[in-house]
C-alpha cells in the first residue's frame, strides 16, 4: 500500500455490529429461542399440511385456485407446471419452500402493511422508515445470514427471518404509496361527512388503495421466494437446499431441476396474487358473478 | 341568526403562519408575505349566509374560494378569525366536536364527485348515514329517498362507473341530501360537467332548493352560474372578498374596477329581471277617470300611453295619446281604452324573455305581483337602456382604468396564489 499523508482513523463499524449481535444473543437468548421454535412450528405445520394429501390432489387444488382467480389458460399452465415438479421429484422440497415463503410473507405483511399505513399518515414516520427500508433492501442478502445464524442457529428459523427482512420493504413502500395516492377529494369527502380516521382508512383508503397494496404483496412474495432459495445456505431446506447441494457437487441436472421448480412456483404465485389485486374478468369467479348479475338484471326487467 | 357566519377569516399557508397574520395587520400585501415564504389564501373574509339562502362565492382559480369553503366545515383550520355555524363557534372545536358538526349540520358536494367507485350508487348515497351508525334498513330507505329527489330512482344498484358525469354528480348531491343537514357546501359542484348538463343541474338545484329550503354555500368560477343560482354573491380576488351583493347589485353597482371588468361580459338579459329594471308606475289612470284626467297625466309625465288600473290596482287596459286627444275633442266622458291587451309579466322574469312582448307592441309592459296587482312598468326605452353597461366611473372614463394598469383592472390568474 502506498503511504498516505493523512491517516483517517479506522472507525470500527464492523466490530460494533458484531458486538451488537453478540449482545442481543446474550441478553435475549430465550426470546430468540422462542421465536425460533415458533417459526419452525409454523413452517413445519404448513409444509406437513401441503405434503399430507397425495401430490396429485394438491396439484388439482392449485389448478382449481388458478381457474377461480384467473383464467383457463393459467389453469392449464398450473396443471402442467405442478405435474412437472412432481415428475422431477421436486415435490417435497417445493412444498417446503412454499411453506417457508407463505409464512415469511404472512409475517412480513403483518409488519409491512401497518407500518406502511403509519408512514402514509405521518411524514415523520415516513422520513424515519425510508432509510431503514433502503438499508434492508440494499444490504447484500448474504450479510443477513450471518447474524441470523448466530441468533437462531442453522435451520428453518434463520431462513424465515432473513427472508422476512429481505422481502419486507416493498410491502411498506407500496402500502404507503397506495394510501397516499388515493384521490384526496374522496378522502376529503369521508372527512366532510364526519368520518373518523379509522372509518376513512377502512372505507376509503384501503379499498381504493387495494390494487397497489396487492402489487406490494406480490412483490413481497416474489422477493421471499428468491430469498428462500438463498436461505438454503443456512439449512432452511426445500428447493434452496437442492440448489445449494447441486452447486457443491457440480450437478448440472439437479441444479436445473431445482431452479425450474423455483421458476414454476414463482410464476404461479405471481399470477395468483396479481390476479387478486387486479381481476382479469376471465376467471371462474368473475364469469359466475357476471352470469349472476345478468340473470338478476333479466329478472329485474321482467 | 345566520346559518353561516364568518368574521375576519384568514388562512395562510407556510411555516409559522401567525407571522403572516401580524404582517397583514400591519398593512403588508400578498407580495410581502410571499417573500417571507407564506401564501395567504384567504384574507380577512367576513360574510354571513342566512338560512335558506343560496350564497355563491365567485372567483378565479387561486382566489382562495376553495380554501374558504374548507374552513366552513373545518377541513382547513383558519389561521385567524372565527367561523360560526348556527351560532356555534367551530374554529376551536376538538376533532370529535368537529365531526359532530359535519355529521349533523354541514354536508358537502365535490367538484369531481368524490364517490366511492367500489360501492353502489345506493351505498354511496347512504355513506354519511353509515358513518353516523344509522341502521342499514333506515339508511337504505333514506338513500333511496334522496336518489329519487335528484331523479335517480331505481339506480341504487348500479356502480358509479356505469353512470355519466351528470348522473354521478346527482349521486354526490343525493349523498349530501341523504345526510339530512340544513347546510350544504358545494365546491365547484358543476364545473366538471358539460355546459348543457351543467345548466340542467343548475335548474335541478334551484328546483330542489324551492322544495327543501337548504342553506347553500356554492363555490364557482363561472359568473353566469353565480348569477343564475345566487341569492347573493361574494366576489373574491386574491384571497379577499371584494364585494357581496345580489346579482343586480354586482352587475349595476360593481364595487371595484375588477368586478366591473368581470361582469362586463355577462349576458345581462339573463341576470336582470323585470323587477330589477321596472319603473314606478306613476303614470297610471284609474278606470273610472275621464279622458281629461288622462290627458293631463300624459302631459305631466310626457308619455304617449297610460296603463288603466282598477281600484284593486289590477291592470285592466291601456289608453293611447291619440285616442285620448280624440275623446277630449269630442267631449266624451268615457276613457277610450284600447282593445290591445297589455302584456303582464312576473317580477322574476329575466329580461331575455321580455323582448318578445316588447317586439309585439309599443305598449309598456306591466309588471304584476301577486293577485295581479301592478308593481311597476317597463317602457321599451327602459328595457333597452337596461342592457347597456351601467355608467360607473370605469365605464365613463376608460382612460383611468387604463392608467391603473392591467394589474388592477384585469382578472389576472395568480399562479403563486393557487394552492
Amino acid at each position: 500500500m502506498t503511504p498516505m499523508p493523512l491517516v483517517i482513523p479506522n472507525v470500527p463499524v464492523g466490530d460494533v455490529a458484531a458486538d451488537g449481535v453478540a449482545w442481543i444473543k446474550l441478553n435475549f437468548d430465550s426470546l430468540l429461542d422462542g421465536i425460533s421454535a415458533m417459526l419452525v412450528t409454523l413452517v413445519d405445520s404448513i409444509s406437513d399440511l401441503l405434503l399430507l394429501p397425495p401430490p396429485l390432489m394438491v396439484v388439482a387444488l392449485f389448478t382449481l385456485l388458478a381457474l377461480l382467480v384467473r383464467s383457463w389458460g393459467f389453469a392449464v399452465f398450473s396443471l402442467v407446471g405442478t405435474l412437472l415438479i412432481v415428475s422431477m421429484g421436486m415435490w417435497e422440497p417445493a412444498m417446503e419452500t412454499l411453506a417457508l415463503v407463505l409464512i415469511a410473507t404472512l409475517i412480513a405483511l403483518l409488519i409491512a402493511i401497518p407500518v406502511g399505513i403509519l408512514a402514509a399518515r405521518s411524514d415523520t414516520v415516513s422520513a424515519v422508515v425510508r432509510p431503514i427500508l433502503d438499508f434492508m433492501q440494499t444490504m447484500p442478502a448474504f450479510v443477513y445470514l450471518v447474524p441470523v445464524v448466530i441468533f437462531f442457529g442453522i435451520g428453518v428459523a434463520p431462513g424465515v427471518c432473513a427472508t422476512i427482512i429481505f422481502a419486507l420493504p416493498p410491502g411498506v413502500r407500496l402500502t404507503e404509496l397506495a394510501i397516499r395516492q388515493v384521490d384526496s377529494e374522496t378522502v376529503e369527502a369521508g372527512e366532510a361527512f364526519g368520518g373518523t380516521g379509522w372509518q376513512i382508512l377502512r372505507g376509503i383508503q384501503l379499498p381504493l388503495g387495494l390494487p397497489t397494496i396487492m402489487a406490494g404483496v406480490n412483490q413481497v412474495i416474489m422477493l421471499a421466494l428468491s430469498m428462500a432459495v438463498v436461505a438454503g445456505l443456512v439449512g432452511a431446506g426445500g428447493l434452496g437446499q437442492v440448489v445449494v447441494s447441486s452447486i457443491s457437487t457440480v450437478n448440472v441436472a439437479l441444479g436445473f431441476e431445482g431452479g425450474l421448480a423455483v421458476v414454476i412456483l414463482a410464476i404461479y404465485l405471481d399470477r395468483v396474487t396479481s390476479a387478486i389485486g387486479q381481476p382479469t374478468g376471465r376467471s371462474l369467479v368473475a364469469v359466475l358473478r357476471s352470469r349472476r348479475d345478468a340473470g338478476r338484471a333479466a329478472m329485474a326487467s321482467i | 341568526m345566520p346559518a353561516i357566519e364568518a368574521s375576519g377569516l384568514t388562512k395562510i399557508f407556510g411555516r409559522r403562519p401567525q407571522r403572516g397574520v401580524r404582517l397583514l395587520k400591519e398593512g403588508a400585501d400578498r407580495a410581502r408575505l410571499r417573500k417571507e415564504g407564506l401564501t395567504p389564501a384567504v384574507i380577512d373574509a367576513t360574510f354571513d349566509v342566512a338560512p335558506g339562502e343560496i350564497f355563491v362565492v365567485m372567483g378565479l382559480s387561486g382566489s382562495g374560494k376553495s380554501t374558504l369553503i374548507r374552513m366552513v366545515n373545518g377541513l382547513l383550520e383558519p389561521t385567524d378569525g372565527v367561523m360560526r355555524i348556527d351560532g356555534q363557534d367551530v374554529t376551536h372545536l376538538s376533532a370529535a366536536g368537529l365531526r359532530e358538526v359535519r355529521r349533523t349540520k354541514v354536508s358537502m358536494v365535490f367538484q369531481h364527485f368524490a364517490l366511492l367507485p367500489h360501492r353502489t350508487v345506493g351505498e354511496n348515497a347512504a355513506y354519511p348515514l353509515k358513518l353516523r351508525g344509522v341502521s342499514k334498513a333506515e339508511r337504505e330507505a333514506r338513500a333511496e329517498e334522496a336518489l329519487a329527489l335528484v331523479g335517480l330512482k331505481g339506480w341504487g344498484g348500479s356502480l358509479p362507473s356505469e353512470l355519466s358525469g351528470g348522473m354521478r354528480q346527482r349521486v354526490g348531491l343525493a349523498r349530501a341530501l341523504a345526510a339530512g343537514t340544513d347546510i350544504m357546501l358545494m365546491d365547484e359542484a358543476f364545473s366538471a360537467l358539460d355546459p348543457l348538463i351543467r345548466k340542467e343541474m343548475q335548474d335541478q338545484l334551484l328546483e330542489l332548493q324551492a322544495k327543501l329550503d337548504k342553506t347553500i354555500l356554492f363555490i364557482t368560477h363561472d359568473l353566469n352560474e353565480a348569477m343564475r343560482l345566487g341569492d347573493r354573491i361574494a366576489m373574491m380576488r386574491d384571497g379577499r372578498i371584494v364585494q357581496v351583493g345580489t346579482s343586480e347589485q354586482i352587475l349595476n353597482e360593481p364595487a371595484t374596477d375588477y368586478v366591473a371588468q368581470f361582469v362586463a361580459d355577462v349576458d345581462r338579459t339573463r341576470v336582470l329581471t323585470a323587477g330589477a329594471v321596472m319603473e314606478r308606475p306613476v303614470a297610471v289612470v284609474g278606470s273610472e277617470s275621464g279622458p281629461k284626467a288622462a290627458h293631463k297625466l300624459m302631459r305631466e309625465h310626457q308619455v304617449s300611453s297610460l296603463l288603466v288600473t282598477g281600484r284593486d290596482r289590477r291592470v285592466t287596459g291601456i289608453v293611447w295619446e291619440h285616442d285620448v286627444a280624440d275623446a277630449v275633442r269630442q267631449g266624451s266622458d268615457r276613457l277610450p281604452v284600447s282593445d290591445e291587451t297589455v302584456a303582464r309579466v312576473d317580477p322574476d322574469t329575466p329580461l331575455a324573455e321580455l323582448f318578445q312582448y316588447a317586439a309585439a307592441s309599443k305598449a309598456p309592459l306591466a309588471v304584476v305581483g301577486e293577485q295581479g296587482r301592478l308593481e311597476g312598468v317597463i317602457p321599451r326605452v327602459t328595457l333597452l337602456s337596461a342592457l347597456s353597461v351601467p355608467s360607473t366611473d370605469s365605464a365613463l372614463s376608460p382612460a383611468d382604468g387604463e392608467a391603473d394598469g392591467p394589474a388592477d383592472g384585469e382578472p389576472v390568474l395568480d399562479p403563486a396564489g393557487a394552492k
